[in-house]
């Protein structure tokens, strides 16, 4: 509780007070999230329902338009699905997916930097020239090529292993970031004196990595992970539109936006609108916190 | 300094070898490397001619090295969606992925480097408020959703530009380019611009910040004490200061353009290297996909090794005596 | 004796009036006078004072010390004094006259050439101070070609000539090497004759030797001294170090939380201090002739900006203070042979 209340004094949440951008942003993360995870709730139908589906209702327009109907406030696609609700529990999909990633992610890299960074040496160096490795590849295309070669490998999977495999991908495809961040930041503190008197008294390593050297390295962690979440949501999109992200029974806001694009000549815009704008506000938002975090946490700019 | 370039090209064979190494065996163990070989069809005869040559029942290491040296001259089989070699296929689309990503990377230098130093240099106007808050949109817009948008509006709304394809090309030699008509400049526009924005986007805001920075050095400080005047402090000093780690960095991304024009080539349909990739996923068109692998890491690290050169040629704190040797 | 139009004439000037028994001096023209000036700095905790009512003259050819601890304001004053105030610090009150002309609101075009031009400005670290991308010879040509309308060729002998005066041999190869290739005194020694290019009448030194090894001060010092006085160049030197104010200055100022609170003469200072801070200062310099257990020092420490006592700032650490001391603020008075902000010493009721 006493955190708590420190954190709302202190310089952080002052900047964030002052900043009515971040604090749009945030309300409107707050509400996709709120949407999201409560769309059972929320939404006015469940799309993914297969029985509730009226194949008589597909390709409604918005409300507003001719031919819409009050029962379908942003139109149907192709099936009849309701294009509001879809959103919510793509939404709600794309950012389960995108969470994870990055949670996965920060541990891999993490955990290799603070090795890294502490036990320096060789250990140091292999670790680095994995990353180099990593680094010679757009993160694009290690998710497409884990995700390809998950896809010969087992061609049949349950859409479970189908969602690790692409979790795995995005993971992959980031975690060198924070493994670099975190190892400059873990040297530097290496050196400094509370580390090194940790070791005199017989502190084990482990210990002065978790408990002493971490808290001081998060801060430019977290700006990472907050941009990071927007990338990870943008590589899922992508990766579903081009056909190798989620599988098609739970579909994302990438899967939602590629069924749109089958209709845009046919006229029917909206089914692809609706998603495309959905993600565009989440990522806009996410990316906006994470600028406005990196402003606060950077001491100099105080 | 060329010890530099010797351990850098060290270290970019390692790079090359390990993926080498996961392309072969993607080759190898995925799927079945004969079928790679020969495609699908092949007759027994053939297959078993074939693995003999191929010494598939000789060592992993072996198989490797055999492997790399098919690999270094372009070998890599056959495609086994479209039945024909891998090298013809990726020689044919070449030209036109690395006319789209050329074109891109141009676009956002040209456009990214004076918007993000005016960003930098009138910082509250309103006009650079804007245009930091266009970059950090285009920094949130996926790639294929900016050019679904795109299409949508100029392709279906109203109708100026063609949606797909390269249009007209004309061959010269090996090379088959779109640049020398205008239909296939019209073809081009849309393409180019999705690809660019996002690296337009970010030169941007790395312009910014790197200039700001650079704003608050002592340096620009004692620059304006001597009574220099802001032309010569912001274009001689400030812009001078900040391109060289721009620059540098600029060029690692653009070694990314190639891999993102992936996604581009799919929403567009433009018959590039990336089309064929990600057919080559859909299918499971193994030699394609490792032929893909190896040749982007071949061009990211020559272009980081080219970067790293210019490091040198630009920062003279870098050079021995101060002199490029 | 030539005054600017409505500056009062003989007024009761708060600075360091040299005294009529000092040999050779006269009421000279001062070159640089600084009136009650205020800097404020806005912060989202408040508005910080970091000068309060600073005044102080410097003549022609004259070399000024102004001394104190860290955060007394003596850079600041330095950076006010050439319009480079860091923002978001500004000047809230007060006057800076160079030659009798008032600088201190000048529009940024105006100020910029005095600039170089009429008023130097050498800083703390030459490291930094000097574009690494840049040949010495381009930094030191680009300076004198803003100010004084020489071709390139001549700017070029006129850069190899200054580079000679200020000490760097070899100086026609030199002249297109790049910083990081010069030691640290060198490089201040480049940083001197970029400050001087121009010929400017007053140099304001921002601890110039700060970041330089020791055996290297003396030289850069007594460098800087001598190509002043040569020039005629007046010289502001802000420093803590009072081994180099007493080497090198003739008169010295001494800072404290903002303020000037002695002014004068430097053997009048330093022998015969009369605020008692002076006093806890020259007492804390260690002596080699003297045979001492322990270092004196002054208890406590300076307060910061945002707790500046009512009164005279010096007051909870000293001890004559008394009732008045805390109650008001005393202002720069005569005593002997300097000027002190003290009520020890007041001569009016």
């Amino acid at each position: 509780m006493a955190a708590f209340q420190s954190f709302f004094e202190g310089d952080v949440w002052w900047s964030f007070r002052r900043s009515p951008l971040a604090i749009a942003a945030a309300l409107i993360l707050l509400i996709c999230l709120f949407c999201a995870a409560f769309a059972e709730w929320v939404a006015p139908h469940n799309p993914f329902d297969l029985a509730s589906l009226e194949l008589m209702d597909a390709r409604l327009p918005p409300q507003w338009l001719d031919g819409g109907s009050t029962k379908y406030l942003l139109g149907t696609d192709d099936q009849g699905r309701d294009l509001f609700s879809a959103l919510m529990y793509g939404a709600r999909i794309s950012l389960i997916v995108a969470a994870a990633s990055v949670l996965l992610s920060l541990l891999i890299g993490v955990s290799l930097g603070l090795l890294a960074g502490f036990a320096g040496g060789r250990v140091d160096g292999l670790i680095m020239r994995v990353c180099d490795v990593m680094l010679s590849f757009p993160s694009i295309l290690v998710a497409l090529l884990i995700d390809g070669i998950g896809k010969v490998l087992y061609p049949n999977a349950p859409g479970g292993l189908a969602f690790i495999v692409l979790i795995l991908a995005i993971a992959m495809s980031g975690w060198v970031q924070y493994a670099r961040t975190v190892r400059g930041s873990t040297m530097v503190e290496r050196n400094k004196e509370y580390v090194q008197a940790a070791r005199v008294i017989g502190v084990r390593p482990w210990r002065i990595m978790f408990r002493h050297v971490l808290p001081n390295v998060m801060g430019p962690v977290l700006v990472l992970a907050t941009i990071h979440v927007a990338a990870a949501v943008t590589i899922e999109a992508t990766l579903s539109f081009l056909g190798v992200g989620v599988p098609p029974t739970t579909p994302s806001l990438g899967t939602l936006i590629r069924v749109g694009n089958d209709f845009i000549f046919s006229g029917e815009w909206w089914i692809v609108i609706w998603p495309s704008i959905a993600l565009v506000t989440i990522t806009l938002s996410v990316n906006v916190l994470g600028d406005w975090l990196r402003d606060a946490l950077n001491p100099r700019l105080r | 300094m060329l010890a530099f370039v010797f351990r850098r090209l060290v270290q970019a064979s390692l790079v090359m070898l390990t993926v080498a190494l996961i392309a072969f065996t993607l080759f190898q163990f995925v799927g079945d490397p004969v079928n790679n070989m020969l495609g699908q069809d092949a007759t027994p005869e053939q297959r078993q001619a074939l693995r003999r040559d191929l010494g598939l029942d000789s060592t992993v290491p072996v198989q490797f090295a055999r492997f790399v040296g098919n690999a270094v001259r372009g070998e890599f089989g056959i495609s086994l969606k479209q039945g024909q070699k891998v090298a013809t296929l990726i020689k044919e689309r070449f030209p036109a992925t690395l006319e789209l990503s050329v074109t891109a990377a141009l676009l956002a230098l040209l456009v990214g480097v004076p918007l993000g130093a005016h960003a930098a240099l009138k910082r509250g106007r309103a006009s650079s408020q804007l245009s930091m808050l266009l970059s950090l949109l285009g920094v949130s817009l996926p790639t294929f959703e900016i050019g679904i948008l795109m299409i949508l509006v100029f392709s279906v709304w109203l109708k100026w530009l063609p949606s797909f394809s390269r249009g007209d090309v004309v061959s010269l030699g090996f090379w088959s380019t779109g640049l020398l008509t205008l239909d296939g400049w019209r073809h081009l526009l849309m393409p180019a611009f999705t690809l660019a924005v996002f690296q337009l986007a970010l030169i941007m805001r790395l312009v910014r910040a790197e200039m700001l920075e650079v704003l608050r050095a002592d340096y620009i400080k004692f620059a304006r004490a001597r009574g220099l005047s802001n032309r010569v402090v912001y274009f001689g000093h400030a812009l001078r200061n900040t391109l060289v780690p721009v620059i540098t960095i600029t060029g690692l991304q653009l070694g990314s353009l190639i891999a993102f024009s992936i996604i581009t080539e799919k929403v567009f349909q433009w018959p590039g290297m990336g089309l064929l990739f990600i057919q080559a996923v859909e299918f499971a068109d193994i030699p394609v996909m490792a032929a893909y692998l190896c040749l982007i890491s071949l061009i990211f690290v020559l272009i980081n090794l080219l970067v790293d050169l210019l490091y040198f040629a630009v920062d003279p704190r870098l050079r021995v005596d101060g002199k490029l040797h | 004796m030539s005054a600017a139009p409505g500056r009062p004439k003989q007024a009761r000037s708060p600075t360091g009036d040299r005294p009529k028994a000092e040999k050779g001096a006269s009421m000279t023209t001062a070159l640089l006078e600084v009136r009650r000036l205020r800097v404020e700095i806005p912060t989202r905790r408040g508005t910080l004072l970091a000068l309060d009512d600073i005044s102080f003259d410097i003549a022609a050819g004259e070399i000024l010390g102004v001394v104190g601890e860290s955060g007394a304001g003596k850079s600041l004053t330095g950076s006010a004094i050439i319009g480079l105030l860091d923002p978001p610090g500004r000047i809230a009150g007060g006057e800076i006259l160079l030659q009798g002309e008032r600088i201190d609101h000048l529009p940024y075009e105006q100020m910029r050439r005095i600039r170089g031009r009429r008023i130097g400005a050498i800083f703390q670290d030459p490291l930094t101070s000097l574009n690494p991308l840049y040949t010495v010879g381009r930094q030191l040509i680009e300076t004198i070609q803003a100010h004084l309308g020489f071709s390139h060729a001549q700017a070029r002998q006129r850069a190899i000539e200054l580079l000679e005066q200020t000490g760097i041999p070899a100086a026609a190869q030199r002249i297109d090497q790049y910083p990081h290739q010069f030691s640290g005194g060198m490089r201040q020694r480049v940083v001197i004759a970029l400050a001087l290019a121009a010929e400017p009448q007053l140099i304001v030194a921002d601890e110039p030797t700060t970041a330089l090894d020791v055996s290297i001060q003396a030289q850069i010092i007594s460098l800087l001294k001598s190509i002043c006085r040569q020039r005629g160049a007046a010289v502001m030197l802000v420093t803590h170090d009072m081994g180099v104010i007493a080497e090198t200055c003739d008169r010295v100022a001494v800072m404290y939380a903002g303020r000037v609170v002695e002014i004068g003469p430097v053997a009048e200072v330093i022998h015969h201090p009369a605020h008692p801070y002076t006093r806890g200062l020259m007492g804390a310099i260690p002596a080699m002739d003297e045979d001492r257990e322990r270092l004196s020092q002054i208890e406590g420490s300076m307060p910061r900006l945002n707790a500046v006592p009512a009164g005279c700032a010096y007051n909870p650490r000293c001890e004559h203070a008394f009732a008045r001391c805390r109650e008001q603020r005393p202002e720069l008075a005569p005593v002997a042979g300097t000027q002190a902000a003290c009520w020890l010493h007041e001569e009016r009721a």
